[in-house]
Formats: C-alpha cells, structure tokens, sequence
C-alpha cells in the first residue's frame, strides 16, 4: 500500500525527494526542506494520498552527524488507511536549525512543534505560538538534545531577564486574537 | 422608564404571538417587580470588565494536573491558553540510557490507568524492530490481548466515572470505582502490582496467568456488568446530567481528525478509526467485537462511546479466555528472552546470559519502526530509533491524550467556565501521558 505512497512522490515531485526508503514494513520519504510544505500539502489534498491525519511529529538528533537533526513526520490517511513517515534534514547552526511550520496544514502541528522546539530547539518559522510546552519559560537549553546532559538539573529559579510565564501568559491572553488555523 | 404600576399582577395572554413586549419577552412570562426590573434593566448597560482566572494546576475539579488560564467576560469563556507539562519527567530522556527491559516501568507511568496497553505497545515497537512479531508464542499474544482490554475496562471507567464525580455525581463514581477495583484485583493477580504491572517483557510476558485466572475473571466481570449498568441506570436518562453533556464541547469530524484525535473522542465524532479494526495486530482478528461510533462529537457522544466500549471490551475478554491456547508465554530466543531461573542458579550459560541481558540489555539492530497500538484514548504510537545497542537511541512515545488536549482551547472558547469541567473531563487527559 505505501510503497504505493513513494511511486507516487517519486512520480509527482521527483525533485523534492532526497532518497527514499523502507525499514520493518515501515515507508520513509526524505525531502528537502525548501520543498516540505509543498509535498505535505500534496500528500494531504490529493486524491490518491489523503493523509489528513498528522498523526506525531518529532526530531531525532544525531550529534555528531551533519546535517545534525531530523525532523520526522508521521502521516496517516483515515480513509485510505496508509501511512507515510517524511523526513527533513537540517544542521545545527542559529541560521539551519529551522524547518517551516505545518500548523497551516492541521492543527495537531501547533503543540507538537512547539514540543520539539522546547525539546530539541528545532524553530519552526512561521509558527503562529512558538513557546515551550513541557518545560518551563525559565528552562535554559534544550533537554533531549544529545549534549544536554542526562543528570542535568535547573531549579526553578527565576532569572532576571527572563519572562516569566506569568507574565507571558498575561501578556498573550490580554492582546488575544484568534490563533486558530483555518 | 414607564414602569407597570406596583399594584399591576403578571399578565397571561391569551394569545402569545400578538403579545410580545418591548424587551422582546414573550408574554406569559412572569415579568419582575418594578424594584427588581430596575435593577435587571440597569445590569444590562453595565460596563462589564473581562478578567483573567487561572483553573489549576492544582484545582479539585481538574482530574489531571493541568492549568488553563482563562480570559473571561461574565461567565463566558472569551479565551483560554491550556498549559500542560506540570507532570513532564523525562521519559525520552531516561529511556536513553536504560536497557529496553528496564524502560517497561517506565511506560507503565504513562497512562497510568491503563497501563497494561502501554506495555504490550511498546513491546510491540521493540518485537517489530527485532522482526519477532511472527514469533511470539500465540498464549502470549492472547494474554496480552486479555489484560490490554481488562485495561481498557479500567480506563474508561476512570473516565466516565471521575467526569461524573465532577458533575456532582458522587454514587456513579464510588460504583465506578467498585468496578474498576475488581479489574485491577485481577490485574494485581496475573502481574502482582496494582497499578504499574511491569508484566509485558520483548518477545512475550513476564509468566503465566494464574491458575485460576479464568474462573475469576468470569465471576469479576459479572460484577463489572452489574456496576456499569447500575451507573447508566443513575446518568442516561438523567436531566442534570444530559443538559451538562449534550451539545457541549461538540468538535466536528474533520478537526478533530486535523487535531490528530483518535480513539474514544475521535469515533464520537463518526469516525469509525480503530487500529485494532483497521490494522488488526496482535490476535484481533480472532475476535467478534463492534467498534461503537456516535456522531455528535460532544460530552454525550464521548460518554456514550466509552461506556459502549467497556461492553466490547469484556466481550473481546470473554472470547479470549475460550480460545486460549495452551503453550508457552515468551519467544524461545536466548538472545531475547531472559533464561529462566532454574539455568541462571545452575547452568554456566544461563548465567552468562542472564548477566548479559541485564547488564547490556538485548540487542537491538539498526534501524527504525514506529509500531501503533489502540491505547485507552487513541492511538499509541511508539517510534524508536535504534543504533546497535542495548538502548534504545530514541524512544518516541506518540501520546493520544496530548493531541486531544490540544483541541481543549478550542473546545471551550465561547463556552461558559462550568462547562470547562465536564469538557476536559470528557478528553481524558491523562497528564503521565500527556507530559511524559
């Protein structure tokens, strides 16, 4: 059924694809970057895919590697029952470590991109609410970055040029508009 | 203001169309003494204020530790922001270096009221990256299936039953309650925990059922029936409760499946998705069992799939007890199985093994898998990364409850703060889940 899923890119947006691939019956789609929103919003309206079902978004670091993160994807079709798991590539340096949002595309993106940015600090531009989610506002780094030690502790403690959640919250809540995706 | 003299009684009209006064009420209805419609008129040009109220994380309606802040006008819901990660403790973080043995306590934390499921989920991702799903000991794979659904039972009647307990309904959560002691009574003598059974290991489970395992899950289940009938005798038809559940908190199909909703919340929604339907794992296939929808994707609809779902769960328990075969409960692989104890204390090579399997964990191939099973509240999905080793290089857990937590915003925006409670309570946040 999904390898159906990668004839059907290779077909459709050969130019986008940086490899593709299968492991344990599970298909993967690396793509570029410059190229994500569009081969997501293809597999999400076209009639032959209809993957209307973000079903998890995550990063997976590979410290030490270049291009350092991967931000995966994973795709599920309700009516047609198939599922597909894109892959974007990206460093870590302040300019690369970016992917743009797909909070345009369904809602699920709204939190779980903010988890992998409060996570991992992967940025999601365009994102219309990039703050952290698990941690606190205070938190300093990334925890499940392979360089964040596993020990590593940061009372709660607030510091002073930081924004405090309070404040943030009050501040977000007061100038509130519609943030809702359409 | 013209007033009605004092002395004027409330007027019944005869015809009510022709009589509809100048504040647009319909005659007939008891209009208010004068002093009093003073009053009532003057409230109504009152500037009013919009306010800011924190719910949680700490509040005694809130069954899940979770914070909203609300920006209110009145008693409507003009905006809100849903804060979780109050119970954030670093299950990706501490899975990273624990052996994929030891990281079956942590899952049980997960959704803890049903933490069984969590457990044959990530045994799952494990065996589908081993390539072993083939090979599991069919006794195995149906004692997984009987204590994965007497979990379900428990889940969903934590569920219903806490969301009652908040409406007021104190006698339906203490018979929830009852029912939900005699599922963990059984759990507690197949895994010998209460709660955090820690009884799925890679490649099986940890042993056998009791002995009598089946003549007393028969007699509980009974019980169970009894209760839940008992509890919808006490709610379906009841005023207060139906006017707090139905057509609030009402979500339609598509954005909830745009939410990523699954589950309990999304087939209220008429969407009939389950994995263990659409993508049969494990012995689903082997069992006659409905999958309850409801349409109107509110409170109603979720307590009326959830408390459907405990039926076919205890049917789906019932069949597997009658077809279960005998045999043995883990996979015969050394490399996967720990040896049992009798060569571990006798045996140089069941000594080395166990050793092995403790100290470095079973080794895992390269590769990659996300395996999805039908958690209490949707979709479980397990995504690990595996680089050689005895520990997993990442171990995603794909939580349901935090993708329907993510719709609470939208769901309670124009709704009053009451309706906060019973909306929330409905999602079934679980915040080990949700936070992990």
């Amino acid at each position: 059924m999904a390898a159906r899923l990668l004839e059907f890119l290779t077909r459709e947006r050969p130019a986008a694809l940086v490899e593709t691939g299968a492991h344990v019956g599970d298909e993967i789609a690396v793509v570029h970057r410059e190229h994500l929103v569009e081969v997501l919003t293809l597999l999400r309206d076209h009639a032959e895919t209809k993957m209307n079902m973000l079903s998890d978004l995550t990063v997976v670091d590979y410290l030490g590697q270049q291009p350092r993160f991967e931000v995966v994807y994973q795709l599920y079709s309700i009516p047609r029952k198939h599922r597909l798991r894109i892959k974007v590539r990206i460093g870590d340096d302040d300019g690369e470590c970016w992917v743009p949002t797909a909070t345009g595309l369904w809602h699920s993106a709204n939190w779980s991109e903010r988890e992998a940015w409060d996570l991992y600090g992967v940025r999601f531009e365009g994102h219309p609410d990039l703050r952290r989610i698990l941690m606190y506002e205070e938190f300093v780094g990334h925890p499940l970055r392979k360089d964040y030690p596993q020990n590593g502790r940061q009372p709660l403690i607030r510091r002073p040029d930081a924004p405090a959640t309070d404040d943030q919250t009050t501040r977000l809540l007061a100038d509130s508009h519609d943030r809702r995706v359409s | 203001m013209s007033a009605p003299t004092p002395t004027s009684p409330p007027r019944i009209a005869s015809n009510a169309a022709e009589t509809i006064d100048a504040r647009g009420r319909q005659a007939g209805e008891l209009s208010l003494p004068p002093s009093l419609q003073q009053f009532a008129d003057d409230a109504e040009r009152l500037p009013t204020d919009e306010l800011i109220v924190n719910m949680g994380p700490s509040h005694p309606a809130m069954h899940g530790t979770v914070r909203i802040v609300l920006r209110i006008d009145g008693e409507s819901i003009k905006d809100a922001d849903v804060q979780v990660g109050y119970l954030h403790r670093g299950f990706e973080k501490e899975s990273e270096s624990a052996t994929y043995t030891q990281i079956f306590p942590y899952v049980d934390r997960l959704n803890y009221v049903s933490p069984m499921l969590n457990n044959v989920g990530f045994a799952m991702a494990v065996e589908k990256l081993l390539g072993i799903t083939a090979q599991i000991p069919e006794r195995a794979e149906y004692i997984r299936v009987i204590v994965g659904e007497l979990a379900r039972v428990a889940d969903h009647l934590t569920c219903i039953t806490a969301s009652l307990a908040e409406l007021g309904g104190l006698t339906a959560f203490f018979w929830g309650n009852r029912a939900r002691e005699h599922i963990w009574d059984l759990l507690e003598d197949v895994s010998g925990a209460r709660m955090t059974h820690s009884y799925c290991r890679i490649g099986g489970v940890a042993w056998d059922l009791t002995r009598d395992f089946d003549a007393k899950c028969k007699v509980k289940l009974a019980k169970v029936r009894g209760l839940v009938v008992d509890i919808r005798k006490l709610v379906d038809r009841n005023r207060i409760f139906l006017d707090r559940m139905e057509g609030v908190g009402a979500i339609s199909a598509d954005d909830a499946i745009s939410y990523g909703f699954t589950g309990p919340c999304l087939r209220a929604c008429g969407v009939a998705y389950d994995v263990r339907k659409d993508h049969p794992y494990s012995v689903y296939e082997h069992f006659d069992f409905d999958i309850p929808i409801a349409d109107a994707g509110d409170n109603l609809a979720r307590y009326l799939v959830r408390i459907e779902e405990i039926e076919q769960s205890m049917r789906i328990v019932e069949q597997a007890l009658v077809q279960i075969p005998p045999g043995a409960v883990i996979v015969d692989d050394p490399l996967v199985a720990l040896p049992a104890k009798r060569e571990v204390y006798n045996s140089i090579e069941g000594m080395i093994a166990h050793f092995k399997h403790i100290m470095d964990g079973l080794r895992v191939p390269v590769g990659e898998a996300y395996s999805y099973t039908e958690g209490g509240n949707g979709e479980l999905g397990f995504y690990i990364v595996a680089d050689g080793s005895g520990r997993p290089y990442k171990n995603r857990c794909r939580p349901p409850c935090f993708y329907i937590t993510a719709a609470l915003r939208q769901l309670i925006v124009g709704a009053n703060i009451a309706d906060v409670v019973p909306i929330f309570g409905s999602l079934n946040m679980i915040g080990g889940e949700c936070d992990r």
